[in-house]
């Protein structure tokens, strides 16, 4: 009865709504790299020796170095919202921006890291990599795939975050209406939580 | 509405517990890359993956605030996962009887 009489004299807003249909687009991007994962786990039970090999010619420092970056970007997302939910605008403000450098930092080694790989001619459908054994093609192929739709995730993270700055500076985000800034930060820490999962199965097989 | 806001509030974590998080992140990371030198035979895939899943669950409860989120998040997050667990379960027992035939 009193949610009635609350619509009637305030503007209509449903935060949890907002929040929830977020999540359930999060559940169809988890279909999407589920489905990814499923063949990555089929393919590395079919070709154990080729993953590991292939896999070693991958460059674990920058992928680490990449997952601190992401790591931390998540952090100073979760902390713009914790500024902006006390009022701290222009601190909100620089802790978006920072998310926003520091995703750009990650593209960018993600970008020395492809134009190594290119110049050793390792790129899908290269001389080279069909040369290899087909363990190894499917990793290589699994690999550009599977870290390329991610990166492409993050550009978009990106593109949402500045949106969302421009959101907060014009106060339209603001202490008491953010849910818009929350749902782009339950995106990017999906985004993270992929990167979790890539870094240790792509880099780190032993 | 004066109910939506004061829920919405339970949202949110001090700087401090969001930068010990990031701590435990970072902390599991280093362990994860030194453990991958170290061979654990079959076990290394599942260390991997466990250490993995604990610093999700951190980010999903704390980063993404699902520990002070409404039950039904956690029921809908639960059941989501549970359904890619089973769709790994399926297809690794349908791959492994074809493999084996």
């Amino acid at each position: 009865m009193s949610t009635q009489e609350q619509t009637v004299t305030h503007i209509h807003r449903d935060d949890i709504g907002a929040r929830m249909g977020m999540w359930l687009f999060l559940f169809t991007e988890l279909l999407l790299f589920g489905g990814m994962f499923i063949l990555y786990s089929i393919y590395r039970y079919t070709y154990p020796d080729d993953f590991h090999l292939a896999a070693k010619d991958l460059n674990i420092i920058i992928g680490t170095f990449n997952t601190a970056i992401l790591l931390t970007s998540s952090l100073t997302m979760a902390l713009s919202i914790a500024a902006i939910q006390r009022g701290h605008k222009s601190l909100s403000v620089f802790l978006q921006f920072v998310t926003i450098l520091l995703a750009f930092g990650f593209m960018i080694n993600k970008y020395f890291e492809w134009t190594a790989k290119f110049s050793h001619g390792i790129y899908p459908g290269s001389d080279v990599l069909l040369a290899k054994p087909s363990g190894e093609i499917v990793f290589y192929g699994l690999y550009y795939v599977m870290t390329g739709l991610h990166g492409l995730h993050v550009i978009i993270g990106i593109v949402l975050i500045a949106i969302m700055m421009r959101f907060t500076s014009k106060g339209i985000i603001r202490s008491d209406s953010y849910v818009k800034l929350e749902t782009a930060g339950l995106y990017w820490h999906l985004v993270d939580i992929i990167w979790i999962f890539l870094f240790p199965l792509f880099y780190l097989i032993t | 509405m004066e109910m939506n806001q004061e829920k919405h509030l339970d949202n949110s974590h001090s700087y401090g517990s969001y930068i010990l998080v990031w701590l435990a992140l970072m902390a599991l990371t280093a362990v994860t890359v030194a453990v991958a030198g170290i061979n654990l035979g079959g076990l290394t895939v599942a260390t991997a993956l466990i250490i993995a899943s604990v610093k999700a669950y951190l980010v999903l409860t704390i980063f993404m605030h699902l520990k002070s989120e409404d039950k039904t998040f956690k029921v809908f997050v639960f059941v989501a996962l549970i359904f890619l667990i089973v769709s790994f379960i399926l297809l690794f027992s349908d791959y492994s009887f074809i493999v084996r035939n």
